[in-house]
């Protein structure tokens, strides 16, 4: 409080110059720092409400936490690391990158692109005011309780009584809406404010893969937001979408929040492959395999993923013509997965590999992600999924794919690009403590949870009996939660570290080959001193090797 | 780092162009009703869903009024053709044309909307369909109301362009008229859907 007080005594004093300055910004670069600042914090919430559940969870017949906060937990801990944490993070990172990536300026929108931002950390705090109403914080109050997918008809008014829902229904629509402004702007800049000459198959593949990102939000975050709508409507209006008592049908949520929610998945998991594919060839010193394609991939996952949302929905007794066309359909996503999968490697192969941080996280991702991409084809099998769907199995699943796809590279972007952003390097050692302890605790975390599913440990109980074989594979999840939570505490130590003491950086400390090198570190609030003219999809390494320019090859 | 004017030094070849056909504005208003047409999809799909579900009454055959709804139409539809008319005149640097044609444009959507508002008052007070009577009801308020409230929004940004251009406060090469054209045929184009699916097939 007294620091508070005499922050204020002094109006003039730069901190609060400083903090006006961020809070009234339309540079790209700070509002997409903030995103990421606002995906650290609500990293923190989400994972310790993770915690709190594998805390439960370590022995049977446990009495730590109720089956209500139980439930609130979950809902909780999967709403905010969806919304809050994955896409505030991917938004952050492509704000800050993609206007330098193609040598311009700004983002189109700059003053749209706030209002985005302060959007999305509204709809968060919109979230969290739950907890701060009804039975307030001892009770842990009226959190909502649904799931992270609200299915009907827990959310109706009979089931879902007080306001947690509502919380849950404003705070992710308003998010949304934050999202679907991201999204304009991001397919208005990469189309019309390239550099002069770079051309749209010029472009880095990580601005392709967010201009079918954006593509991606803007056809499905608004049917959530109809959706959501609709259950306003039946809860204060009194309306009948989803009241089967009236005719309405549960399905019917279903249907239109998977139409949302299974383009989210590859929304979240799309940048992070941008990511790995910015890093990986400059790690291996050598260009991307296979550019062409994995731009055709890309357009052809954001294709297919708009068509295979009801393979969510094999348990719910749809028609089996229709299980067997979304389970096809699912399988062929994995053609264009594997193919930017071979084309990584391809990458790989042969390359002066140099394991810095940002390449460790690299093949990180590689291997989990394709560990959870072989679950998915299982699951995408309709008798596998109807035997352990909505098991420990699935949790698995889609955390190796969410978690070990996407925040994984997502958090390697976060060192490959720091001192960009910064100006100084992250230290290699702390980067190393966090990958391993990530790492290994990632997989102790989620690796077993495959077995617990297969042994039938159903998702969202909050304990279970003893001698059902579950005990030993929960204590091992704990234990690996647990040590994951320290990864991510060196991840943030080494920020601090580096930010107060950190190795100076220098424009183009990786020696990489695309237009945001070219600045300096941090950039200018005006990008680039002089715009440079592309001639290939390498713009810096036509730069450094005037003798051998790319441009007398494509 | 940056050498552009070393380009010519190195005897580098002249950059092609890379212009994309739109402008960056334009580019956003189209990835803007993108969005505006997966949202009225979704409240389509819902709408045909449902459409024969509910036999409890009324149904769209006992209370809608293809009469009315072709009269209501008509202004709505008409209005696109007034804005363009308008447009037509702003490129030809007529601003009393400009003011005429927007004026009427307003005055068309503003009687689409009493139009609503009588369809509404006449289902409301003569049928009893509310949105919680049927499903019919649900989803036609739904439909209904949100595209009456995206005229609404519509018709506030046709009246702050036309006030803005008469007071001079665009140059001949702002867009943003144009843009809230645009915005506006495509609510008349949801509309198309709308009467064929609501009042075409319903009656």
């Amino acid at each position: 409080m007294a620091i508070a007080e005499s922050g204020q005594s002094s109006a003039s004093s730069p901190l609060v110059t400083q903090l006006h300055g961020w809070v009234t910004t339309v540079d790209h670069k700070r509002i997409g720092i903030m995103y990421i600042l606002m995906s650290f914090f609500f990293m923190v919430v989400g994972g310790i409400e993770a915690l709190l559940i594998r805390m439960q969870l370590w022995v049977p017949d446990n009495t730590l936490i109720g089956p209500d906060t139980f439930n609130q937990l979950f809902t909780m801990h999967g709403t905010t690391m969806i919304f809050f944490v994955v896409m505030p993070m991917l938004t952050g990172i492509a704000n800050y990158l993609v206007p330098l990536m193609i040598g311009c300026r700004d983002v189109a929108f700059p003053r749209l692109n706030a209002l985005g931002f302060w959007l999305s950390l509204f709809g968060g705090c919109i979230l969290y005011t739950c907890y701060f109403t009804g039975d307030a914080l001892y009770g842990l109050g009226s959190a909502p309780d649904v799931g992270w997918f609200a299915y009907a008809p827990l959310t109706s008014p009979a089931y879902a009584r007080g306001g947690a829902v509502d919380y849950w229904i404003l705070g992710t629509s308003v998010s949304g809406v934050g999202a679907l402004t991201f999204a304009v702007n991001l397919v208005a800049t990469i189309l019309t404010m390239r550099a002069p000459g770079m051309k749209l198959n010029q472009v880095p593949l990580f601005v392709w893969m967010m201009l079918i990102d954006a593509w991606l939000i803007l056809v499905a975050f608004p049917p959530l937001t109809a959706a959501q709508i609709m259950l306003i409507l039946d809860r204060y209006a009194g309306a009948h979408f989803f009241d089967p008592q009236s005719g309405g049908s549960a399905l019917l949520w279903q249907h239109l929040f998977w139409f949302f929610g299974h383009p989210e998945v590859y929304i979240m998991v799309l940048p992070a492959f941008g990511i790995i594919s910015e890093i990986i060839p400059v790690f291996s010193r050598k260009v991307i395999f296979g550019y062409a394609s994995m731009a055709a991939a890309t357009a052809a996952i954001g294709l297919i993923s708009l068509g295979v949302w009801a393979h969510h929905m094999f348990t719910v007794g749809l028609d089996d013509r229709l299980d067997a066309y979304f389970s096809a359909a699912s399988f062929l996503i994995a053609i264009p997965t594997g193919i930017k999968v071979f084309n990584w490697t391809a990458t790989l192969y042969g390359g002066r590999l140099q394991m810095r941080t940002p390449m460790l996280f690299a093949l990180g991702f590689l291997s989990m992600f394709l560990i959870g991409g072989l679950t998915g084809i299982m699951l995408a099998t309709v008798p596998v999924d109807w035997q352990v769907s909505d098991s420990y199995f699935l949790v698995a699943h889609f955390h190796y794919v969410l978690f070990g796809g996407s925040l994984f590279a997502l958090m390697g972007g976060c060192y490959y690009w720091f001192p960009k952003a910064t100006g100084k390097m992250l230290s290699e050692k702390l980067g190393l403590w966090h990958f391993w302890l990530l790492f290994i605790g990632f997989n102790l975390l989620f690796g077993p949870m495959h077995i617990s599913g297969i042994l039938g440990m159903p998702r969202r109980v909050y304990t279970y009996q003893a001698g059902q074989g579950w005990e030993f594979w929960n204590q091992v999840s704990t234990v690996g939660a647990f040590i994951m939570g320290f990864g991510i505490l060196f991840f943030f130590i080494n920020i601090a570290v580096s930010l107060r003491s950190g190795k100076k950086a220098g424009d183009d400390p990786w020696d990489a080959w695309t237009l945001e090198w070219a600045t300096s570190s941090p950039p200018p609030s005006y990008n680039f001193e002089q715009i440079l003219a592309v001639r290939s999809r390498r713009p810096l390494w036509d730069l450094k090797h005037p003798e051998d320019p790319d441009w007398k090859y494509e | 780092m940056s050498k552009s004017t070393a380009d010519e030094a190195l005897e580098l070849p002249p950059v092609e162009s890379s212009e994309f056909p739109l402008t960056t504005a334009q580019v956003g208003m189209a990835a803007f009703l993108c969005s505006e047409a997966a949202f009225f999809s979704t409240l389509v799909v819902s709408y045909l869903i449902y459409l024969g579900q509910d036999q409890s009454g009324p149904t769209p055959a006992e209370s809608l009024s293809l009469t009315r709804a072709v009269i209501n139409s008509a202004f709505l539809l008409g209005s696109s053709g007034t804005i363009m008319l308008a447009m037509n005149s702003r490129k030809a640097n007529s601003l009393g044309g400009f003011s005429v044609w927007m004026f009427v444009t307003i005055a068309l959507g503003v009687m689409f909307l009493v139009g609503t508002a009588y369809e509404w008052e006449e289902l409301i007070y003569k049928d009893g369909l509310t949105i919680s009577r049927n499903l019919f009801g649900t989803t036609f308020f739904t439909l209904i109301g949100f595209h009456a409230f995206h005229v609404t929004i519509g018709l506030v940004l046709l009246t702050i362009i036309t006030c803005l251009e008469r007071a001079g406060r665009f140059s001949a090469k702002s867009e943003a008229p144009e843009l809230v054209s645009w915005y506006w045929h495509f609510v008349d184009a949801v509309w198309i859907v709308i009467f064929g699916v609501v009042y075409w097939m319903g009656t």
